[in-house]
């Protein structure tokens, strides 16, 4: 086979190239290091690629949350290490600039919900999981696949020039409303800073969109023989309803983006209406904000669950294989995940009760976003379920998913609370809020991601990482987490809004300084248990442990093929399925698991076809 | 000095790789492999597991003992008895199943870890099971709907009250301005382009109905039982006008006035005498001693709270609440709007 051309899936899906297949490893030298490493169209390498991306951009998001927080507990205090990241302008004798403040949370969020968890989250595991999980030789394009990468970093790269420029970075909070946003005057950070991030916004929205549409044509029309959708594991329906979710909402982010620059820049009024500021008025009219807001929650509400969905899947997984126990309820998780799916396009206005919209609408709101805590509820009994009677096999990435299990409760029932518009009066905009989608979307998504690290590195780098060091960091990790956010609730309770520069200039907020304290020292203590992770990912991408093919006894398709990385993923024929991927510890079967490949034995029932 | 950080870092890069090298080699001796869960793995995880659970929870009812009196105290506003009533009602609701559920969660991690001889129950789904909890959550959410769609109705209906207080806050990068209606009862119209030094928050002066109008800045007094209506503008970017104590919030959004009405039930000085409130003061007073600073008393405060800036942080207004003769002393005292601009 001709190698350096390029083969899409579905040529190399054809019968005469399965003829040739099984020389075609010996070929792959050929490659350069430029199409093998940079730009590269193999599903395998651009996952590598997305996941170290993104873990550059977390730990730039981290060591920003880290200088907010020894400001927020210890507000007033000279700190060098304030002085030694943010320079001496805007660190100046350790003591952090108010703007720049604004800056670090805003650019913090942005990296963590966008770069970090829709971008690296998806990117890695939508690329690496699809075509190994379905069976398939590649993605359905792999030259927009390739362009997805490099939107990503180039939109990545903008995102970090944005934090060097004279003006400082964007600082109108994560959701940049405007006028705050739109109008210069109003923060030295809408001028230049703003107009980078919202170049940079768009170009993530691209790659996003060439990743989404490619995940979900690999998915439904590149499965390998057998692999029915009721045959696919829950990783594939979470990326695949991911996706759809993404596709759906982020063009209208593009909308609310440009529509934004407009105003911005071309005197357009679609935000703006009777301002006054930089001493004279402004001749922008009939504009509104609140159109604004909600063009950009039509996006920024489903994109939580963009963010949760691959996690879920990724832990349902991990937690039935680990288990060595069916997953729970499987059909229930699809269809939770679609009733998720489907409500998440029409709860956005619960970010928006008290923004001035009509309160009606707000009602309508209310019951729609109360609705979701349904399936919600049923994917965490289904897991905790999965656990019981299991024979639990405790690797990090298992403690990882566990851990994703707690936080999504813990995290999501204070979404009740908020979900009420009455309720959301009193804690809109407060701490409350903070700690809720920290801890339910933040440490849920992050957690399922490590798991899924942990789990799948031996399909990423072909070794094993450090059993022990994960303990350490899962344990540091989890810890440090709960011990971060839990207390928020209270400053919630105590009425303290979020994004504020210190809590001292009013008296009411004096008692609060040790609750402060004790989030920031666990998360210095959080963060430094990242450079262990750091440490145990690049040492083991190195000099792990060879990885055997089939570490964890696990039934999906990635782990029949050879510890290889192979243009075409497998070297002879595809792989054939034959039943669901969760024949775990089946009564009657030789060993506790039943690859998907082995052909169901007379009178077996095969739980993904029908059933009752 | 930064060279010998520079030494000292080399030293402990080649230090690391030392060991590791140990490591390496002591393990493909043994031919172990490192990465295998092991039953003893599964054992301490499992336990730690449970331990988590104890210490977790152990957190939280230690969180609850020491922050719970540091909350917002309880309301002073007659909508906020609802608010606060469903809150609590939510949050024993919300706080059984964290309970229950993370117990199970953590019992059968512990109880499950795996074991050489034990076998998973193959057990796939189970329809009445799963019947069961989406009906629960089901009707328990049912409740809370109703409850919450009755107030949020009720608070946000447009104001009937016949004998009402009309003010308007104006928020501006970074204060409050409040506008009292004057003798008329009525707010004169307004003019962004007519915004100048001495029309800060651009009242238009061809409208008569504005001259009494009454502008105050830092503090502001309010009558006790008597419906407030407050009615909210933005100069330049949006603003949030937060009145905690109230459970009242609305935001300020350029180019158009956002309402929301509430009748305080509690004077500034009963409040005061609150023994809620005595406790909280104690121990912000004790935190204010401790860095020098004055003792302070209790005050109804509002906040912004909407990112709208450098001093987002520092944009507040007291608010008192007296006895409404004390209410209609303090107004008669201040100066309409015209005889301010005319000086």
């Amino acid at each position: 086979m001709e190698t350096n051309t390029i083969h899409t899936a579905n040529t190399l899906h054809d019968e005469h190239v399965h003829t040739h297949a099984h020389h075609h490893h010996d070929d792959e030298h050929h490659e350069s290091f430029i199409t093998k490493y940079v730009f590269s169209q193999d599903h395998k390498t651009i996952s590598r690629q997305f996941l170290i991306t993104a873990m550059v951009m977390a730990v730039v998001a981290m060591v920003m949350s880290i200088v907010f927080r020894l400001q927020l507990a210890w507000p007033g205090e000279k700190f060098a290490f304030i002085e030694w990241v943010m320079g001496d302008k805007w660190g100046k004798d350790g003591i952090l600039d108010p703007n720049a403040y604004l800056a670090l949370v805003t650019i913090h969020g942005t990296i963590m919900v966008f770069f970090l968890l829709t971008g690296g989250l998806s990117g890695t595991f939508s690329n690496l999981l699809i075509p190994y999980q379905c069976g398939a030789r590649d993605m359905a394009s792999g030259f927009l696949n390739m362009l997805s990468y490099w939107f990503f970093f180039v939109s990545s790269v903008i995102m970090l020039v944005s934090l060097f420029i004279k003006d400082g970075a964007a600082s109108a909070g994560w959701t940049i409303y405007p006028p705050l946003s739109a109008l210069p005057e109003a923060i030295p950070g809408s001028k230049l800073g703003m107009t980078l991030w919202l170049v940079s916004m768009t170009l993530f929205v691209v790659s996003s969109l060439l990743g989404g549409l490619n995940y979900i044509v690999t998915v439904i029309n590149l499965r390998t023989k057998g692999m029915k959708m009721t045959r696919l594991p829950l990783t594939i329906w979470a990326f695949l309803i991911t996706a759809i979710l993404g596709v759906l909402s982020f063009p209208v982010l593009v909308s609310c983006v440009v529509l934004l620059i407009m105003d911005r820049s071309f005197g357009t009024s679609f935000y703006l209406s009777d301002i006054y500021i930089g001493g004279r008025p402004l001749d922008n009219v009939g504009g509104s904000p609140i159109l604004f807001e909600h063009l950009f929650w039509f996006l920024g509400h489903p994109e939580v669950y963009i963010v949760l969905l691959p996690a879920l899947g990724i832990t349902s997984e991990i937690i039935s294989t680990m288990s060595r126990k069916p997953i729970f309820g499987y059909r229930a998780m699809i269809g939770s995940m679609l009733a998720i799916g489907f409500l998440s396009f029409i709860v956005w206005g619960h970010h928006m009760y008290v923004t001035g919209m009509n309160p009606f609408l707000g009602s309508v709101f209310v019951f729609t976003t109360l609705l979701i805590a349904i399936p919600s509820a049923v994917k965490a009994f289904n897991y905790i379920t999965t656990l019981w009677k299991g024979n639990l096999q405790m690797s990090p990435a298992m403690l990882f998913s566990i851990g994703l299990v707690s936080s999504f409760i813990t995290g999501g029932v204070t979404g009740i609370i908020l979900a009420d518009s009455t309720l959301d009066i009193t804690y809109h905009d407060t701490y409350f809020v903070v700690a809720h989608f920290h801890i339910v979307m933040g440490l849920s998504a992050v957690f399922g991601m490590f798991a899924g690290v942990y789990h799948w590195f031996p399909k990423l780098f072909l070794r094993m990482m450090n059993k022990k060091l994960g303990y350490l960091h899962f344990w540091l990790t989890f810890l440090a987490a709960y011990g971060v956010f839990f207390p928020m609730h209270f400053l919630g309770t105590a009425g303290v809004p979020r994004r504020y520069y210190t809590n001292s200039a009013f008296p009411m907020f004096d008692d609060l300084a040790d609750i402060n304290v004790i989030i920031t020292v666990s998360a210095i203590i959080g963060a430094l248990a990242q450079l262990i992770f750091l440490f145990n990912f690049f040492y083991s991408m190195f000099r792990g442990e060879k990885a055997p093919q089939n570490p964890w006894g696990s039934n999906t398709l990635e782990w029949t093929n050879p510890v290889a990385h192979i243009h075409g993923n497998w070297p002879g024929p595809l792989p054939v399925v034959h039943r669901w991927p969760y024949d775990y510890s089946k009564p009657g079967a030789e060993k506790d698991f039943i690859p998907q490949t082995v052909p169901l034995a007379e009178g077996e029932a095969d739980e993904g076809g029908h059933h009752h | 000095m930064s060279l010998l950080y520079i030494i000292a870092f080399l030293l402990l890069i080649i230090a690391t790789h030392q060991l590791l090298r140990i490591i390496e080699l002591s393990r493909s001796l043994k031919k172990s492999k490192e990465w295998e869960v092991k039953d003893s793995d599964n054992d301490t995880m499992g336990k730690s597991l449970l331990l988590f659970m104890f210490l977790f929870f152990g957190f939280f009812f230690w969180q609850m003992y020491q922050w719970n009196d540091k909350a917002l105290p309880p309301t002073a506003s007659e909508h906020g008895e609802k608010v606060d009533a469903l809150l609590e009602y939510n949050f024993y609701l919300i706080i059984f199943v964290f309970l229950v559920t993370n117990t199970f969660l953590f019992y059968f991690a512990y109880k499950y870890r795996g074991r050489k001889n034990q076998k998973a129950l193959y057990y796939a789904h189970n329809n009445k099971l799963e019947m069961l909890w989406t009906i629960i959550p089901a009707s328990a959410l049912a409740f809370i709907i109703t409850y919450g769609l009755l107030y949020w109705n009720e608070i946000t209906e447009e104001s009937k009250a016949k004998d009402k207080v009309l003010v308007e806050l104006y928020a501006k990068q970074f204060d409050w301005t409040a506008r009292f209606a004057g003798k008329d009862g009525k707010l004169g119209s307004t003019d962004y382009r007519q915004i100048s030094g001495s029309n800060a928050v651009g009242m238009d002066t061809n409208d008569v109905a504005g001259n009494d109008d009454i502008l105050v800045k830092n503090e502001i007094y309010l009558p006790v039982n008597k419906e407030i209506v407050l009615e909210m503008r933005s100069r330049d970017v949006i603003h949030s006008a937060f009145l905690p104590h109230f459970r009242a919030q609305m935001n300020c959004v350029p180019g158009m006035v956002t309402t929301f009405k509430f009748k305080p039930t509690k004077t500034t000085e009963e409040m005061r005498k609150d023994p809620y409130v005595i406790n909280l003061m104690k121990g912000i007073n004790a935190a204010r001693e401790k860095r020098g600073e004055e003792p302070i008393e209790f005050d109804y405060t509002l906040l912004c709270n909407k990112i709208c800036g450098a001093s987002h942080y520092n944009m507040g207004m007291i608010i008192k609440i007296v006895s409404e003769k004390e209410y209609n002393e303090w107004i008669s005292k201040q100066k309409p709007f015209k005889t301010v601009a005319q000086k």
